[in-house]
């Protein structure tokens, strides 16, 4: 039995590490933090949803699940669907996104699931102006990304400085501000924490059932197994 | 109710099969931990064929709706996610049970005479076991899926002469696509569950003709008492059961820990890439088969010597198809005396420690890129897991033993 | 084994007991199976209430809609057709709309509408005998291939039951109820919602 619980705990670290050389930025998640996932669903609907879809998420589960109210997500979140049972797309058609990013920008239900929480919250703080991309930005996560920096406005433009490591190869070395946005570096932070911990929910809504769930599910089997383990002791003392 | 059972004791053996496999099937009463395993497997299929039925009433074998359909069961059907991490965890879960049973049958040689056919149809339901979950991946079709099938199904491109065609009558197509999803799904959902169960079935059978084993490896049918039962036996009804229904809940505790907890375990259980749709042009970093597969994987890439006669790939195809060959010859390979390893020597031991360390070895270098010292380390494991199996006749039989006692110590 | 000294009591006791706790866990164990087979979050969304325009409807025709992926029927009845309702009791098994499964209160009447519109019927048009869509028969007398003395109304080609212009069931037919009203509210005098209650929704 020991053995077992040996296994799992060594099993149950993190193999799959994001590769690429940047260090990605810890982020906390918490489920339970329901102000930081409403925050979190509106920078998202205003600024995501634009060009990605969220097309697996329902509008309707949305309000249940972080206890927004139907007519606040009817009146201020819902620009595509026209029902709240509706699914999340993108206001943008398919072909004009291919024509503009010269892809389509990719649907976003299970992106923190495919990247990590961590690689969201260090992509969305990692853009820089850059005039050789043809959007104007560039990302020190994601080389050449065709995505502009969308939050701009909230974290302002910057420059990002680059040095020579001990090999002759170009690093990332800090960000220079050009133009301040409306948020400090404290408020920027605490925004796209939000709108991580709302992605993470956005890429499996049961995360808001399965702990409580799981708690109580443990504690019927401990209670079954102190009945069965005294039972099995009963009749096992006829052999021993 | 008495009149009840006579009447169908006289249409159906009822009464007569509970007593022969239950409540008069007399079992050795020194049973430990890793006779746990056996009903736990059990269980599993139950669960598994139990929860991929609910699954199959919402999931499309479709490759323009399975990915989609798969995050409706999610997502949109009540409960959906449940069934669905039940049935992923589950085949994790499923292999990690089942290797502990074959574990158990190598320390205590539950598979040697006269438990030689147990063993075998036990193979057999391993293998069609690893069909059963690889057919089952490519299902969700995620983007690990798709590639995961393509690598394993190119595998077989390297028979000689008849490998393209092969491979192209396996898929359906020219690349792996909606018509080896469809396939894939009619073998998962039916094919091999009716082979498996079957199977199940015949390796009950097999062990309840012979008696089951035990961590002594005595027979303890040759030690009777005057009504013919087996003095170190008892019946497998209550004392089993009871046991059993033990070890069950201790291990849905630690089933249900991860499905509530951590059903991703980290990406051994779900991986990362299979959150993305299947896409044919883009090949996740590097492709990595569930950690149940890994050994073997390792066995396959380990072959890189490209003076072999055919070339490395066909090499590589044939050292993974032996490894699991070579497990069926296990009850002739072990010449030892004694079946359990209390009693064996220290060469025996010190094998099956080299041995076990290969593997996980193996399994674990299959999660990593193959390249520089792994592949090196990968080559010592292949040979060492050969050289447990066919240098046993010699090892087994210099190896000294220990006088096994007449009763169950 | 010894069976001497088995206390039988505390044996049968903790057998009963372990039963008991097994027997709940596999009731909650069932229940998200059982749970699983219930419409979907999607089945749900595509049942939610229709909004219908029959700002261009004419009398006497039957205009049909698809809410729940059920036919339903919205017809505005001549005053005719009005008129012969309230005469027809006696032919009908339920003229007074008395089984409550068949309609929201407020339908409750002799026409099966609201008040504020009578005229305008709302009727989910699937045949509570065994499900088929009855077709409507509005033409009055030899016309309608129905008898001399047909009044208009509805008729089920599977089985032969027959209903008047509400949807009410005729007697000695197989059908056992009247046709079920859903819930609906007037939006405009020209639109309604199917699917929702008159009380609810404008909070």
């Amino acid at each position: 039995m020991k053995m077992l619980f040996l296994l799992l705990t060594v099993v149950s670290m993190p193999v799959f590490a994001a590769g690429g050389s940047l260090h990605l930025d810890d982020v906390d998640i918490d489920m339970s933090d329901t102000a930081s996932l409403q925050r979190g669903a509106g920078l998202f609907v205003n600024y995501c949803l634009s060009c990605h879809s969220a097309a697996y998420m329902r509008y309707q589960r949305m309000s249940e699940d972080l206890q927004i109210p139907k007519e606040v997500v009817e009146d201020n979140m819902m620009f595509t669907a026209d029902r709240i049972g509706g699914l999340m797309k993108s206001t943008m058609p398919a072909d004009d996104a291919k024509k503009w990013f010269g892809k389509a920008p990719p649907d976003l239900s299970l992106i923190a699931r495919s990247r990590g929480p961590e690689w969201i919250y260090t992509y969305m703080r990692s853009f820089y102006l850059d005039d050789n991309s043809p959007s104007g930005w560039n990302n020190v996560l994601f080389e050449k990304v065709a995505m502009p920096h969308v939050l701009y406005n909230l974290q302002g433009a910057r420059h990002a400085v680059f040095k020579k490591d001990e090999h002759g190869v170009e690093v990332f070395d800090h960000f220079e501000m050009v133009k301040p946005g409306s948020m400090n570096e404290d408020e920027f932070d605490s925004a796209v924490r939000d709108l991580t911990n709302f992605m993470v929910y956005l890429a499996e809504p049961a995360r808001m059932v399965r702990y409580k769930l799981g708690v109580y599910v443990l504690i019927f089997l401990a209670i079954f197994f102190v009945f069965a383990y005294l039972l099995k002791k009963e009749y096992w003392k006829d052999v021993h | 109710m008495e009149k009840i059972v006579a009447w169908i004791d006289d249409r159906f053996p009822m009464t007569k099969v509970w007593e022969e496999h239950m409540a008069k099937y007399y079992a050795p009463s020194n049973f430990n931990f890793w006779y746990y395993f056996g009903s736990l497997a059990i269980l599993m299929l139950v669960l598994q064929i139990v929860t991929g039925i609910f699954l199959t009433m919402h999931y499309k074998p479709d490759a323009e709706l399975a990915f989609a359909s798969v995050e409706y069961i999610m997502r949109d059907v009540p409960w959906g996610w449940l069934m669905r991490y039940l049935h992923a965890v589950g085949a994790s879960m499923f292999f990690i049970v089942v290797y502990l049973h074959m574990f158990r049958a190598l320390i205590y040689g539950s598979y040697r005479g006269p438990r030689e056919l147990i063993w075998i149809f036990g193979m057999v339901i391993f293998i069609a076991l690893m069909a059963e979950a690889f057919m089952g991946y490519l299902l969700p079709w995620g983007n690990m899926s798709f590639w995961g099938a393509q690598v394993i199904i190119s595998l077989f491109g390297a028979i000689p002469y008849v490998g393209d065609g092969l491979v192209e009558w396996l898929r359906g197509d020219f690349v792996i696509s909606d018509a080896t999803l469809n396939r894939f799904f009619a073998f998962h959902v039916i094919a091999v569950p009716l082979v498996l169960v079957i199977l199940v079935f015949l390796h009950i059978v097999a062990l309840h003709k012979v008696g089951s084993n035990n961590p002594d490896g005595i027979e303890i049918k040759k030690n009777k008492d005057e009504n013919g039962i087996p003095v170190d036996g008892v019946p497998f009804h209550p004392y089993y059961t009871v046991k059993d229904i033990v070890g069950v809940i201790v291990f849905l505790m630690v089933f249900s820990a991860i499905i509530f907890f951590a059903p991703e375990m980290g990406g051994w259980f779900l991986e990362k890439d299979n959150f993305t749709p299947a896409d044919p042009l883009t090949t996740p970093p590097h492709i990595v088969p569930l950690w149940y597969f890994t050994p073997y994987y390792s066995i396959l890439r380990a072959v890189t010597w490209e003076w072999l006669p055919g070339g490395a790939k066909l090499w590589g195809v044939i050292a993974m198809g032996a490894s699991l060959v070579v497990l069926f010859f296990l009850p002739w390979l072990d010449k030892s005396p004694v079946k359990s390893i209390r009693y064996r020597g220290g060469i025996f031991k010190a094998a099956l420690a080299i041995f076990i360390v290969a593997f996980i070895m193996l399994g674990w270098l299959g999660t990593q890129p193959a390249e520089g010292i792994n592949t090196i380390l990968a080559q010592i494991g292949l040979f060492i897991y050969f050289a447990f199996f066919l240098l046993m006749p010699i090892y087994t039989r210099l190896d000294k033993t220990k006088p096994v006692p007449e009763r169950l110590t | 084994m010894s069976e001497q000294n088995v206390n039988k009591g505390r044996r049968r006791m903790l057998t009963l007991a372990t039963s008991a706790i097994g027997a709940v866990g596999a009731g909650f164990a069932v229940t998200p199976f059982v749970l699983s087979m219930t419409p979907s979050a999607r089945a749900r969304a595509a049942g939610a209430p229709v909004e219908v325009d029959f700002s261009k409807l004419e009398e006497g025709v039957l205009l049909t809609v698809e809410w729940q992926g059920k036919p339903v029927w919205i017809v505005k009845r001549s005053d005719a057709m009005m008129q012969k309702l309230a005469t027809l009791s006696d032919l009908l098994s339920d003229p007074d709309s008395e089984v409550e499964s068949q309609q929201p209160s407020y339908a409750q009447n002799v026409a099966r509408s609201q008040e504020t519109h009578p005229n305008i019927s709302v009727m989910v048009g699937i045949c509570t005998h065994l499900g088929c869509s009855p077709i409507e028969k509005f033409a009055v007398g030899p016309a309608s291939d129905m008898g001399d003395d047909w009044p208009g109304g509805y008729f089920c080609p599977c089985h032969g039951s027959k209903f008047d212009m509400a949807g009410r069931v005729y007697k000695n037919v197989p059908a056992p109820t009247n046709l079920p009203v859903p819930p609906f509210r007037f939006l405009s005098e020209t639109q309604i919602l199917v699917g929702e209650n008159p009380e609810e929704g404008k909070a």
